[in-house]
């Protein structure tokens, strides 16, 4: 489909249209693309938003799941994992309800305070530049629960006897952490990693899309290719151009990961996936 | 263990650094669950008090007319819900039945094309065909735009679920019983039934919930395959997400007469509908976080 025109015949079935009624276009929808200035501006913010998200979604979740696996009271370690995993079942259109009643520009808590403080309220919706900041906020806020549970539930799964032996070894706190659990996290850090990176050009649609409420003053620092893709489609009733995006996305990603995963597997024989 | 034999924790903290620790969590949890209280607060404000004050977590002036006026006279929100309710259980029911079957032929170490078929699941999970041709294909071969087929299949199946319930199954399904039932003469659908299922009780539950609260949650098939002239397809999310794009979507409801319309409270509508969609997930999933981590446990190890 990346390298037709495709349109679709009336009263004909999908692959007729597709191998017969669609003109073979070669690579012209990859040139239109290429040429196409909204795509530079694309394709940064999606490897800047994954850049983050790669390094934030690591760092953040580990931090506490190590931090949840060495507190004492069971009911302090019930209600952080409760709490931590309730935004996981909230749906992106739920999400951007819940930034929109903190950015809105009349009614927000955050303007709210500013008045009180007595700063001039802004309209956040119309200032791209904050954007970042809010959706990696978002971001982390919506996925690390997640995350830390699967951690957690590894560091849960380290047999025990291996603590005791640190213990009667003397072992401190920060040496258990660098010498027991995190090589035990590593195969699952690396795991989560090689899949994240397949999908770097990926990202959540409904993040940027529905949280956004899909402003047009805010592209310039949220539009990333998914939803690109997605106007294109929709909203153009582009397919050729629509699926070519794809392509490159789906093309990049998974030679990254095939790379990355030799690299790993040539580094730790153990630690690949493929 | 650790949850076995030492109540559940690591020691080596301090009393000091634990008390420290446990209220950095538990801020932090709080931080986590702030944005559902402040819509509910927002939902059980008076319109009045939202036009003056703006949005607070305390509400100057407590009032439920958002509610009464959903259960009264949104005719397309009640139908909502019972379409997102039948949806999910459908759905839950369809997209467990098609992991966990998938899920047992690929963890069953004598079959000869398993190598092949985990492959099969594994491409989509790196590569995939893209918006534009899921599009052109369950549209336009399948037939399924403005279908309601198109809200439950899509979704029905997914490749991480898969491998992670093939693991637990490699895991924890002893193949001796297995191999025991096979000699009797029970056939493999017999096995799947009698033995499989109720051995693995924790990885069902907690795919199930996960696949429940998604089809609970779903909006994206909506938005795709849906068109306007079909609003009866509408899941409670897509009501939702289009009072977003235009407050007043209920009030031009041709059930809604004039003298309603005038004291429809739109602000504090909207923040209702999300509470009514978030209040059964916070009362549902707490029940099951214990069979998450074992589940989680069993099945995503290596």
């Amino acid at each position: 489909m990346a390298f037709k025109r495709y349109r679709l015949v009336p009263g004909k079935s999908f692959f007729y249209s597709l191998f017969h009624g669609s003109d073979w276009v070669g690579l012209s929808n990859f040139r239109f693309l290429m040429i196409n200035p909204q795509m530079m501006r694309v394709v940064r913010n999606t490897l800047l938003y994954n850049l983050v998200f790669l390094i934030l979604g690591i760092i953040v979740p580990v931090t506490l799941a190590i931090i949840l696996s060495y507190i004492h009271s069971g009911f302090v370690r019930s209600v952080t994992q409760i709490c931590m995993l309730l935004p996981h079942f909230m749906s992106w259109v739920i999400v951007s309800y819940f930034v929109y009643a903190f950015l809105s520009a009349d009614r927000g808590i955050i303007n709210n305070v500013l008045e009180k403080l007595g700063r001039p309220s802004s309209n956040f919706y119309l200032k791209p530049e904050i954007w970042p900041f809010v959706l990696v906020i978002v971001h982390i806020w919506k996925t690390s629960g997640y995350s830390m549970l699967i951690y957690y539930a590894n560091i849960c799964g380290i047999d025990s006897d291996l603590y005791d032996c640190a213990a009667i070894d003397g072992a401190s706190v920060g040496q258990v952490i660098r010498y027991v659990i995190l090589p035990q996290l590593r195969n699952m850090v690396v795991v989560l990693l090689l899949l994240n990176l397949g999908h770097i050009l990926s990202t959540d649609f409904g993040l940027f899309y529905q949280v956004t409420r899909n402003a047009g003053s805010l592209l310039a620092t949220t539009e990333t290719i998914d939803v690109f893709v997605y106007k294109a489609l929709i909203e153009q009733t582009n397919y050729g151009f629509s699926a070519a995006a794809s392509l490159i996305q789906n093309g990049i990603g998974c030679i990254l990961l095939i790379l990355a995963s030799r690299i790993v597997a040539f580094i730790d024989p153990e630690g690949g996936i493929i | 263990m650790i949850n076995s034999k030492s109540g559940g924790y690591i020691k080596g903290l301090g009393r000091g650094s634990n008390a420290i620790l446990s209220i950095f969590m538990l801020l932090f949890s709080g931080f986590m669950i702030i944005p559902v209280i402040l819509i509910l607060a927002i939902s059980l404000s008076s319109e009045d008090s939202i036009a003056k004050n703006g949005y607070r977590f305390v509400p100057a002036q407590w009032s439920t007319d958002a509610y009464s006026y959903i259960i009264k006279s949104a005719d397309n929100i009640t139908r909502a819900f019972g379409l997102t309710f039948v949806l999910t259980l459908i759905g839950t029911i369809l997209s467990l039945f098609l992991i966990s079957t998938m899920a047992y032929v690929l963890s069953n170490r004598d079959y000869s094309r398993r190598k092949v078929l985990i492959w099969f699941i594994m491409i989509p999970m790196f590569f995939s065909g893209g918006l534009a041709a899921s599009y052109a294909v369950n549209t336009q071969f399948f037939g399924m735009k403005n279908s309601v087929l198109a809200l439950i299949l899509p979704e029905a199946c997914s490749s991480w679920y898969i491998i992670v319930m093939r693991t637990y199954f490699m895991k924890n399904i002893s193949e001796e019983v297995l191999e025991a039932a096979r000699l009797d003469g029970a056939s493999a659908f017999r096995l799947y039934f009698r033995f499989v299922l109720p051995m693995s009780k924790p990885i069902l539950l907690t795919v199930g919930i996960f696949e429940a609260f998604s089809y609970w949650n779903s909006w994206y098939a909506n938005l795709i395959y849906t068109d306007s002239a079909h609003s009866r397809l509408y899941t409670l999310q897509y009501i939702l997400y289009n009072m977003e794009k235009n407050a007043s979507y209920l009030t031009s409801n041709e059930n809604v007469s004039g003298a309603i319309m005038n004291t429809v409270p739109t602000e504090s509508l909207r923040m209702a509908l999300a509470s009514m969609i978030i209040l059964p997930v916070i009362v549902v999933y707490p029940f099951f976080r214990k069979h998450f981590l074992r589940g989680l446990n069993a099945g995503v190890g290596k």
